[in-house]
């Protein structure tokens, strides 16, 4: 048993409102730069509808994660190490900038500055990739709230076969929710097994994968091995940028941006103990749809002493094994096993969860006539829901509906049992025996779920201070920074090489690069 | 077979000049320029990618140019390094030598033409390439096209229109000469200009290489067939390039100063 720790999150769907604050103010933290205009390390989509970049989970045509070969074994659905080394020159499964979208900006000069006349200035969009005027056409969140999903959202790839016919986009008989993205941390990241230079990494302390900006040399191969699609090349500088899961705050003990500016406060983060020794076994079971428990089978209880002691012997600090205790995570994840990940069928054992949304299976019993507030009503019409189960079981457990509906059914018996007790009733014990749940943790989860406390929500120990000087050493700047300014001896080169790298965002040199 | 006397044959010094101080020079930028971007700049040190912003010119035009680099490279390491007396040796004949040369270097060179051809025209047209074309980039390439162009035309004015020129008994030696520390300016003043100007065009182009985008010629990932596929690192953990800097991984932050703010 080797034993790692890891960060992770899981969101509970039901409460995201689409409102774009963790994608804004994750832009604002870490890709309000030249040459990643088009990278959201975070995004929200609606489903059903194609995502961002475009289809991209249409893993036949994109290539990412892993598949199993004819022998059974593990392979990188892009191909194995030769045909990688082949496709350097040019990797055919590379998404295209159309594929995300023409990053713009405006001619707000044009607000203050144009000259007095009848008509009120404007300011027109204008490419930040050629300081052209251009027409917007798509962006990360073109099909929010189902916009335009009457000719687009039939691409979503989730959408396949007989669901096609059942999903409708017609107004009176849609249906719509928020699926918030953002880099999964994946204890087998395929984008670290294809990266060809090694400079792909996953911290042994808490798992996040990181991109080492000075070995990166742009080959590109992760962001095709992505299922995700959560690897962004930049390109001004050549190289390959992604979502560091805000590691200067976490190592502080803060939660990453997207979590702490949450609205809706749906984010949950915190350790997950799991053996690392049984990773690869994991990501190769046969079954897709076994993929889900030999995940689960692989996270460890920290409550376990065997497992505590092995913890220690591996390294792992008292205080990260109280605080994996402690994780709500593990909670979601494991104990109350309310928490799916996103396509586990891509093997490559995601990391950040997702509590299903259940919101519109009570405005179903509604319509349907029956009463939200009675189990069976409710339990029958999870399985006629207007979000077909098959649907989110497409999304969240390879198509297993069983699963989905077990999670959406454990969900409705919390609901139903607390809005009893809420009101000054006992409480439904039968509903919620039936899902599996004791009435100490049904209050347990309720206020994990519906109170949800800052201090319940997140648990993030923070880096150990005996380290911190190592920490400072190896991090003396973000991956990810481009230094614009004068940066000391250490970094400056000269000849005018980096000259694309080091310009800001700002309307006045978009074309000067031109010149 | 003609020794066509060439403006640059008039002067002994302008000899020296060309066919030895340049050579060196550029050689020794070449070294030092290496050793310099290495430790220096490691986060400008790539491929410097664009396939995001356009990839259908690309598609054929960067293997073929660099599969048809890799070609005429490895011609160029036969034609220069081998003195003629090996390959005969091995019972290869001058005629057999010089029709294998000119046929696979023909196919070569049309490969590296035709991609460097189209890679030049993504860069000329497409104006997401244009726009964000590095200033380096703005000098490598037409270096390069020179180069190749200039190797080429030797190449089919002197051994496919022409009578043949045999390179091997004069442009070799001068290049063995060079890395024997033995310089031989004169097996060069009598070679034909374009033998000439591809030379030094070549020249020029390996002083320029350390301060473009060719570095990434020597981050070719061959490692990545034997490296395990998941990597781990340890956040105190050393940084590989940290012991060429020669600076101790403690110190870095008081080197590198205050950030700028943003």
């Amino acid at each position: 048993m080797r034993v790692m720790a890891q960060v992770a999150m899981v969101m509970n769907l039901d409460k995201c409102i689409g409102c774009h604050t963790c994608s804004v103010t994750c832009k604002q933290t870490w890709t309000n730069r030249t040459g990643v205009e088009y990278a959201w390390f975070n995004n929200v989509e609606t489903k059903p509808g194609v995502g961002y970049p475009r289809r991209y989970e249409d893993q036949r045509q994109w290539k990412g994660g892993w598949e199993l070969d004819r022998r059974g074994r593990l392979v990188l659905r892009s191909g194995g190490r030769l045909k990688r080394l082949a496709s350097l020159f040019s990797n055919p499964d590379l998404p295209a900038i159309e594929d995300y979208y023409e990053p713009v900006t405006y001619d707000y000069d044009n607000l203050v500055s144009a000259p007095a006349g009848q008509d009120v200035p404007v300011a027109r969009p204008r490419s930040v990739l050629t300081g052209k005027p251009t027409a917007i056409t798509w962006g990360a969140n073109w099909e929010d709230g189902l916009g335009g999903a009457a000719e687009t959202a039939a691409g979503d790839p989730n959408l396949s076969g007989d669901l096609a016919e059942k999903v409708k986009f017609e107004f009176e008989q849609t249906f719509l929710f928020h699926l918030p993205r953002l880099c999964e941390h994946c204890l087998n990241p395929a984008c670290v097994s294809a990266c060809p230079s090694g400079a792909m990494y996953k911290r042994a302390e808490d798992g996040i994968v990181l991109v080492d900006q000075d070995r990166c040399r742009g080959w590109r191969m992760c962001v095709t091995a992505c299922p995700y699609k959560k690897v962004y090349v930049n390109h001004a500088t050549g190289k390959a940028e992604k979502c560091t899961f805000c590691f200067p705050r976490i190592e502080a003990g803060q939660p990453t941006v997207c979590s702490e500016t949450c609205v809706g406060r749906l984010r949950y983060l915190g350790l997950v103990l799991y053996d690392a020794d049984r990773v690869g076994e994991a990501a190769a079971v046969a079954d897709e749809q076994d993929l889900l428990d030999a995940q689960r089978n692989v996270f460890l209880d920290p409550a376990d002493p065997e497992v505590r002691d092995a913890a220690r012997r591996s390294g792992i600090p008292e205080d990260w094994i109280d605080a994996a205790r402690r994780s709500p995570v593990r909670a979601l994840i494991s104990e109350y096993k309310v928490a799916l990940p996103l396509h586990p069928e891509y093997r490559t054992l995601p990391m950040v969860w997702y509590v299903p949304p259940l919101s519109p299976v009570l405005d179903a019993v509604g319509e349907a006539g029956g009463n939200a507030e009675d189990p069976d009503h409710v339990f029958a019409a999870v399985t006629r829901l207007r979000i077909p189960l098959d649907y989110l079981a497409n999304l969240f457990a390879a198509g297993d509906t069983d699963v989905v509906a077990g999670v959406l059914m454990k969900l409705t018996a919390l609901r139903s049992h607390m809005r009893q007790r809420t009101l000054g009733e006992q409480g439904d014990e039968s509903a919620l025996k039936a899902v599996g749940l004791t009435s100490a943790q049904a209050e347990d989860l309720h206020r994990l779920l519906a109170v949800a406390k800052y201090a319940d929500r997140y648990v993030v120990p923070a880096a150990h201070r005996e380290d911190a000087a190592a920490l400072s050493a190896m991090e003396d700047r973000c991956p990810v920074e481009s230094s614009d300014a004068p940066s000391g001896t250490d970094r400056k080169v000269m000849l005018g090489i980096p000259a694309l790298r080091r310009r800001t965002t700002t309307s006045d040199n978009l074309a000067g690069d031109t010149a | 077979m003609s020794a066509s006397s060439s403006p640059l044959t008039a002067m002994n010094g302008t000899d020296l000049l060309l066919w030895v101080a340049v050579p060196y020079i550029c050689l020794a930028v070449f070294a030092v320029g290496h050793v310099w971007r290495f430790r220096k700049d490691q986060f400008g040190w790539t491929s410097r990618t664009s396939q995001l912003l356009e990839h259908r010119w690309l598609r054929w035009g960067s293997p073929l140019f660099h599969l048809g680099a890799f070609a005429v490279i490895a011609g160029h390491v036969v034609g220069l390094a081998v003195p003629a007396s090996w390959t005969e040796a091995v019972g290869i004949g001058e005629h057999t030598y010089h029709t294998v040369a000119v046929a696979l270097g023909s196919v070569a060179g049309a490969a590296m033409v035709v991609g460097l051809g189209m890679l030049s025209a993504r860069r000329l047209l497409a104006p997401r390439i244009r726009t964000r074309t590095s200033s380096s980039d703005k000098m490598l390439f037409p270096l390069l096209a020179a180069t190749v162009l200039l190797g080429i035309a030797a190449t089919v004015v002197h051994n496919i229109a022409g009578g043949g020129y045999d390179y091997r008994s004069t442009v070799s030696v001068w290049f063995r000469g060079l890395f024997l520390l033995q310089p031989q300016p004169v097996a060069m003043s009598g070679a034909p200009l374009l033998f000439q100007l591809h030379a030094l065009t070549a020249c020029l182009l390996f002083a320029a290489w350390p301060f473009t985008r060719l570095v990434h010629v020597w981050s070719a990932p061959v490692g990545y067939l034997r490296r395990p596929y998941l990597v781990y690192r340890r956040k105190t953990a050393t940084r590989p390039y940290d012991r060429h800097s020669g600076v101790p991984a403690g110190a870095r932050r008081e080197l590198t100063g205050p950030k700028a703010p943003r």
